[in-house]
């Protein structure tokens, strides 16, 4: 809520966002840097029967277990390979950790509220009720993802929904 | 004087709470013929602190009720006062006053004054009798003092002395003294209470007309005065009419009981995150070990016997780290003896409760979770076992039936029984009470499942519903309840003899003892309470009910469980005889395992899934192993849920 809050008033007086921008087939992605808890590489994964292909498993980050999702499997894009430059972001959500693997990590951008322009209804992997809007940096476009909103929908069936902390 | 002292009502209410705790226990250990000084003492202080505390923060309906009753302990410890049965009763039912009233303040909801004032009369009835004409003669409303008052003139005497004797509690004095001579400042809140005061007064005033009844009728009157809201009040009274003695309540005491043990609070997630904290340096130590074997050459030595040291230090550590949650058993315990006490007046039964093994220790997790499932079987105990007087003595039995609470480390368990020497579990009428209500009832019945059966849901042996006992719920929440803890309920009857109750619970909720296993490559810990034995299968062994294989082994047959079916992985070989069968049993069932191989026995600190991810299937939790990977604990009671149904009851008809 606070968060939310800060956006808004960042929005009013132009202030700049930080969001970390990746790689996800032909498509670059941004998300909240906020939320970002860690990047690492990729490491091998306790499989978890019966659940979704894009659900990798679970691996131990310090003493927590944590679930990592592959991104490019639930978008259906790009390639799942797994080697010693496949990326890993440990995201920070509810109090809960999630990894979500990518194709690769490009940067860290600066932006405005009002360079960010609203979403399209439809031309990108997924649903756009996760889209928190697409802005053009350097000719490219990104698309920034509502990150929080993705990870905890029951789509990707990640927490139980009784868990969900409701807004 | 605007000092923020709210920050500090938590600790102050937690603190008061265990000093009630601590009053309740002395109080129903206290023997009234001749009350031990040490334990007056205690309690005096209990009560002292208390008022202290709540002088403080102007807590001033617990003021009130503390300060009489400090003045009772005070002429008590002085030899001045003789205590009776009725008497701890009355002082039980004002620390139950207390208890609410701290409640109240915790919470931040309004204060019963009723309460307080019928719990404060009833004290001061008891505190001075005599000075009943003194309440009499001044009727300007301050005359409800009057007794305080005097009695005040007298223990401010004592307290001089006991400012020598008790220096520690020196500190609290200033407010007290404060408090009781500036009294219409202090105690002003009171005006606003007149009627309240004055109808008191006429209760006083009743009183002192009957001055020849005993106290009984005179604590009972003046409870009678307070206002409908008293229900804690007038819901004891009439125990206290009826107060027949049939209790008499001792108690295995041990020193530390007494003792006082100098501790901190903490808080439990900060014990947490060092409890992950040492599972993450054993991870990391035993990962040390792991490239130690890689080094030779000189160094090679020098690094072992310091790895050996670390291995040691942080075994220690650990083991340390988890001690911090465990409590002593008696946390729990201690409070039986007030429930005993309440049910064998209610029940009119008389019972001896012994309680052994207090010190036990367990994991704080776990008090917290036993507290309900041994309160529901004490009472249960008490309920249908222990007979009535008239029947015990007819049966040739004493007259007091024996009530014992036992705890004891067996193993990795803790092993909690409830013991009485009642009449027994009724096989017939338990078995007709099942075929009543449907339910199914294996044939030829041994004694084990016939005990078995009172824990099906909704089933209850009382003759009549009693307030006590035998709505019919209950023993299967009890079991429920300990299943979730992974515990055992086991349950022994011997018609005549008495029954004992049994739960068996692992030492603490974070660690299990295991068997790790592989399956498809991966590996997966079995919890060890749940395996009889592994057997490498003979293809002679294996039979087919159906579709379905089956295990069988000394003439029994049990039905396989594939775990690479259900983790859904690639087995090592699709044939059994290739692998090993892990013999699992549950509560409900007993089958067989397929896996690959067995790995090795180990300790598992058990992390949730859940935490950051969901419920699954067939598991318990993870564990870390000690190569940084996650393993999966089994949760045997859902895998069982993999056989096939139609297979299960075959198999059991077979057997």
């Amino acid at each position: 809520m606070i968060t939310e809050q800060k956006k808004d008033a960042d929005s009013q007086n132009g202030t700049t966002h930080e969001y970390l921008t990746f790689i996800l087939g032909d498509e670059h992605y941004g998300l909240d840097i906020m939320k970002v808890r860690e990047i690492r590489g990729y490491e091998p994964v306790t499989k978890i029967a019966n659940a979704p292909a894009f659900i990798k498993g679970v691996l131990n980050l310090r003493g927590d277990i944590v679930p990592i999702v592959d991104l490019r499997l639930k978008f259906d894009v790009g390639e799942a390979s797994y080697n010693e430059f496949t990326i890993v972001i440990m995201l920070h959500i509810n109090d809960r950790i999630v990894g979500i693997v990518v194709d690769a990590v490009s940067d860290v951008i600066n932006m405005k509220a009002s360079e960010i322009k609203p979403p399209p209804e439809f031309g990108v992997a997924f649903d756009s009720q996760y889209l928190f809007g697409l802005a053009p940096v350097n000719e490219q476009m990104i698309i920034l993802l509502n990150i929080e909103k993705l990870i905890s929908s029951q789509e990707l069936g990640l927490f139980d929904s009784t868990a969900l902390p409701s807004e | 004087m605007s000092m923020d002292m709210s920050q500090f009502h938590g600790v102050f209410i937690e603190e008061s709470q265990e000093h009630l705790d601590e009053m309740e226990h002395l109080l129903l250990a206290l023997d009234p013929t001749s009350p031990d000084i040490e334990e007056l003492n205690s309690i005096f202080r209990a009560a002292h602190s208390i008022k202290g505390g709540s002088g403080m923060f102007s807590f001033d309906a617990l003021i009130t009720v503390t300060h009489v009753m400090e003045s009772l302990f005070d002429k008590a410890r002085q030899g001045k006062f003789n205590f009776s049965s009725h008497i701890i009763d009355e002082l039980l039912i004002a620390v139950d006053v207390l208890r609410k009233l701290l409640k109240s303040y915790a919470e931040n909801t309004a204060i019963d004054w009723a309460l307080v004032n019928s719990a404060t009369a009833s004290l001061e009835v008891i505190l001075d009798p005599d000075c009943r004409p003194e309440v009499q003669d001044d009727k300007k409303g301050y005359g409800f003092f009057k007794p305080l008052n005097s009695s005040n003139k007298e223990s401010s005497k004592h307290e001089e002395v006991k400012v020598e004797d008790d220096e520690g509690f020196g500190f609290f004095e200033p407010i007290g003294e404060e408090k009781t001579t500036d009294k219409e400042e202090d105690f002003g809140f009171f005006v606003e209470l007149d009627d309240n005061l004055s109808d008191s007064n006429i209760a006083q005033q009743e009183i002192s007309n009957n001055q020849d009844d005993d106290f009984n009728t005179e604590a009972d009157q003046s409870t009678a005065q307070a206002d409908d809201s008293t229900d804690q009040i007038t819901s004891y009274s009439p125990q206290t009419k009826s107060a027949s003695p049939s209790k008499s309540i001792t108690e295995t005491k041990t020193k530390a009981d007494t003792s006082e043990s100098s501790s901190i609070r903490v808080d439990i997630a900060k014990i947490d995150s060092l409890v992950n904290l040492v599972g993450e340096l054993v991870i990391t130590q035993s990962m040390l070990n792991l490239i130690g074997d890689e080094i030779t050459g000189v160094a090679s030595e020098k690094l072992h016997s310091a790895l050996s040291e670390l291995e040691r230090n942080t075994r220690e550590l650990q083991e340390g780290i988890m001690s911090i949650r465990m409590l002593p058993m008696s946390f729990v315990f201690n409070r039986f003896p007030r429930v005993v006490r309440d049910l064998s007046k209610k029940l009119n039964k008389k019972i001896d409760l012994t309680i052994i093994g207090g010190q036990t220790e367990i994991d704080k997790g776990l008090i917290e979770l036993l507290v309900d499932p041994l309160t529901h079987l004490v009472r249960n105990s008490l309920d249908h076992g222990i007979e009535l007087p008239e029947v015990r003595t007819a049966n040739g039995k004493p007259e007091t039936g024996v009530l014992t609470l036992k705890a004891e480390q067996k193993g990795g368990n803790i092993l909690i029984s409830v013991l009485d020497d009642g009449a027994g579990l009724n096989r017939d009428r338990i078995l007709a009470k099942a075929r009543e209500n449907n339910i199914d009832i294996p044939e030829h019945p041994t004694d084990q499942q016939v005990w078995q059966l009172i824990m099906a849901a909704g089933f209850s042996t009382a003759e009549q519903v009693t307030d006590v006992s035998g709505r019919g719920v209950g023993m299967d929440v009890v079991k429920r309840n300990i299943e979730s803890m992974g515990g055992r309920l086991e349950i022994f009857s011997e018609k005549g003899l008495g029954s004992s109750f049994q739960i068996r619970l692992p030492l603490t909720l974070a660690i299990l003892d295991g068997m790790s296993i592989s399956v498809g490559g991966q590996i997966f810990i079995i919890p060890l309470v749940n395996i009889i034995e592994s057997v490498q299968p003979q293809s002679a062994q294996l039979k087919f009910i159906g579709n379905e294989q089956v295990l069988d082994l000394r003439d029994a047959y049990w039905p396989i469980v594939n775990l690479s079916h259900v983790m859904d992985l690639e087995p090592k070989s699709s044939l059994i005889t290739e692998g090993i069968l892990v013999l699992v049993e549950t509560n409900n069932t007993r089958f067989a395992l397929l896996v690959d191989e067995l790995i090795g026995q180990q300790q598992a600190v058990i992390k949730s899934l859940e935490q950051h991810y969901r419920r699954v299937q067939g598991v318990a939790g993870a564990t870390i192993m000690g190569d940084g990977s996650v393993a999966l604990i089994l949760d045997a009671e859902s895998l069982a849920l993999k056989i096939d149904e139609s297979l299960k009851q075959r198999v059991e008809y077979d057997n």
